[in-house]
């Protein structure tokens, strides 16, 4: 079972929500859990593992040989990302732009481009108790997470309790980490905002054909609104968790509600319940 | 995008972790500046319009992708297609729309001529009129690339109004985050303020953030929202910055006036003189000094 925490707008509590339920279920599952939020990964702050293993994930982008290059501009005309750009006797490259489709290296009629590996950033594991633990961390200036994304997920498989923890929006992304989920959970908050955004995730879960449930978080603020448009849209509230000053600074501190209050052991054992049921 | 010359002063509010406050916190800046323009650059979760009472001017498509298709009449299935797509976005001679990344060696390897490249609305661009000021903003079709590329159509559309109608400042509300369109947001600003908060993820993803306005040169300028939730971690902020160089411009308190401005569709300054207009005030203050003398 795999299950993706995303929500459209930042802030709104997904690492709470993923790490929580990660928790709760640890002590009577197997249970991998992928922090895919690798722009800012957060949840090693609440899980704290013991990370043993650390590798670098690499991108590939082309190098030119200069020997035997004609500058034909071949593969600046086949590149559709503009990563190359052939003058009269140089040829410069954009390794940021490049998303290593191939297309130059397979049409150049000198064979003159082979590629380097770039690192991008670094993906990271151990153990958080019972939890086996994965993340990606984003080397800063670096433009594109997705592929950092894909190397986390190609480690996903489906033979335990895999929960995803997404970045916040609704881009490539966000794609990226809940293709081929068999759950997402969409956490939102009753605000304005949080409704506009919510609104935003529940077209690409139904663009990506993903079964989803909505977490509304500090559900006693705000309006009503985000209830109204569940009810409307057929969308199952599993959760509300309301706002709770005492918790939030345990959050502030890197404690999760699991650990400090027991009842919330009961609530996302639960939730893990429904969205078993929903996800057959 | 390049660094901006003249008078136009680009102010860009960026997080790293999302949800501590930028939008806002840039609502209330348009209650407070005179003579800006705003660009909402959260181009896949664009929220700061229903603070801003925007009324749609103009709204224009945004193109800045291809998607592969086949045309079947042609296919012969010879599978050179599949073979050299690295995305995997070819499977039993169907294009997965969202694995496609537009790079078209698909097309130009087939045989048959049977792959033609099609162009995909991404999105939609918007200028608003609203009582603060010129608004662009845009909405990112779920599921879209190339959110980059809008940030810098949103800035573009801003940057050209504000030469046109001789404004003196851009406010860019920036995405969470420290990937592509926070780049894009950064790139050439003035300035940028990381609104940041006393938890141990926001304090993490300051760090994050900061190092991205350190590569790109852009000066950062820090303020706390929901200072009072937890002192000691305030401290270890103030410690940082003070380590890094970094100006705290603003402590702004938790303030339940916040969501209730909101829920009337509002930003909190010019809504209710409470605690947390107040120090948005000073923040704001402070900051178009600081701005004005980059």
């Amino acid at each position: 079972m795999i299950i993706a925490v995303a929500s459209g707008k930042g802030g709104t509590g997904k690492t709470t929500v993923a790490v929580n339920l990660a928790l709760a279920l640890q002590l009577e599952n197997n249970v991998k859990f992928f922090d895919c939020d690798v722009e800012a990964p957060n949840a090693y702050l609440f899980l704290k593992p013991n990370i043993t293993h650390s590798e670098p994930v690499v991108t590939a982008c082309p190098t030119v040989d200069g020997t035997r290059c004609t500058f034909c501009g071949k593969c600046a005309e086949v590149c559709a990302f503009h990563a190359l750009v052939v003058l009269k006797e140089r040829v410069l490259l954009y390794p940021e732009l490049c998303h290593d489709c191939g297309g130059c290296e397979l049409f150049c009629p000198q064979n003159a481009i082979g590629k380097k590996e770039r690192k991008i950033g670094i993906i990271e594991s151990g153990l958080a108790g019972n939890i086996a633990f994965f993340q990606g961390r984003l080397t800063p200036g670096e433009p594109f997470s997705p592929p950092l994304i894909r190397a986390l997920k190609r480690i996903v498989s489906n033979d335990s309790i895999v929960i995803l923890d997404a970045p916040p929006g609704t881009s490539c992304p966000v794609v990226t980490t809940i293709e081929g989920s068999d759950f997402c959970l969409l956490v939102t908050e009753p605000t304005p905002f949080g409704l506009h955004d919510l609104a935003l995730a529940v077209e690409l879960v139904q663009k990506l054909e993903i079964r989803a449930g909505v977490v509304v978080n500090r559900a006693d603020i705000g309006d009503d609104k985000v209830d109204a448009y569940c009810a409307k849209k057929g969308l199952p509230v599993l959760m509300r968790l309301p706002y709770d000053q005492e918790l939030a600074i345990k959050y502030a501190q890197g404690m999760s509600a699991v650990g400090v209050l027991p009842e919330y052991q009961q609530k996302f054992s639960q939730l893990y319940q429904e969205i078993n049921v929903l996800a057959r | 995008m390049k660094k901006i010359r003249g008078d136009v002063k680009t102010l860009t509010i960026i997080s790293g972790k999302g949800g501590t406050g930028k939008t806002s916190i840039v609502g209330s800046f348009a209650s407070l500046a005179k003579k800006a323009v705003f660009a909402d650059c959260d181009v896949d979760a664009a929220d700061l319009s229903l603070i801003m009472d925007a009324r749609i001017k103009t709204a224009s498509e945004f193109k800045a992708s291809q998607k592969a298709r086949i045309d079947v009449a042609k296919c012969i299935q010879c599978g050179d297609c599949e073979d050299k797509c690295r995305f995997n976005a070819i499977q039993n001679c169907k294009v997965d729309y969202f694995l496609c990344e537009g790079c078209r060696v698909c097309s130009l390897v087939c045989p048959q001529g049977a792959i033609s490249m099609e162009d995909v609305c991404s999105g939609q661009l918007f200028i608003s009129d609203t009582p603060y000021g010129p608004l662009v903003h845009a909405r990112l079709e779920p599921g879209e690339e190339n959110s980059g590329k809008l940030v810098t159509l949103v800035r573009q559309t801003a940057e050209q109004i504000a030469r046109n109608e001789g404004f003196e400042y851009i406010i860019v509300d920036g995405p969470p985050g420290i990937g592509c369109p926070v780049i894009a947001s950064l790139t050439g600003a003035t300035a940028s303020l990381i609104v940041t908060e006393p938890t141990i993820s926001a304090i993490s993803d300051l760090k994050r953030v900061l190092s991205v306005c350190n590569h790109f040169k852009v000066p950062p300028f820090v303020c706390v929202n929901r200072c009072d939730l937890y002192q000691e971690n305030v401290t270890r902020i103030t410690e940082f910055c003070q380590q890094e160089g970094v100006e705290i411009l603003g402590m702004i308190p938790y303030d339940p006036n916040v969501v209730r401005a909101l829920v009337q569709g509002k930003p909190v300054v010019g809504y209710t003189e409470s605690a947390a207009s107040q120090q948005i005030r000073k923040l704001w203050d402070r900051l178009a000094e600081r701005v004005t003398l980059q």
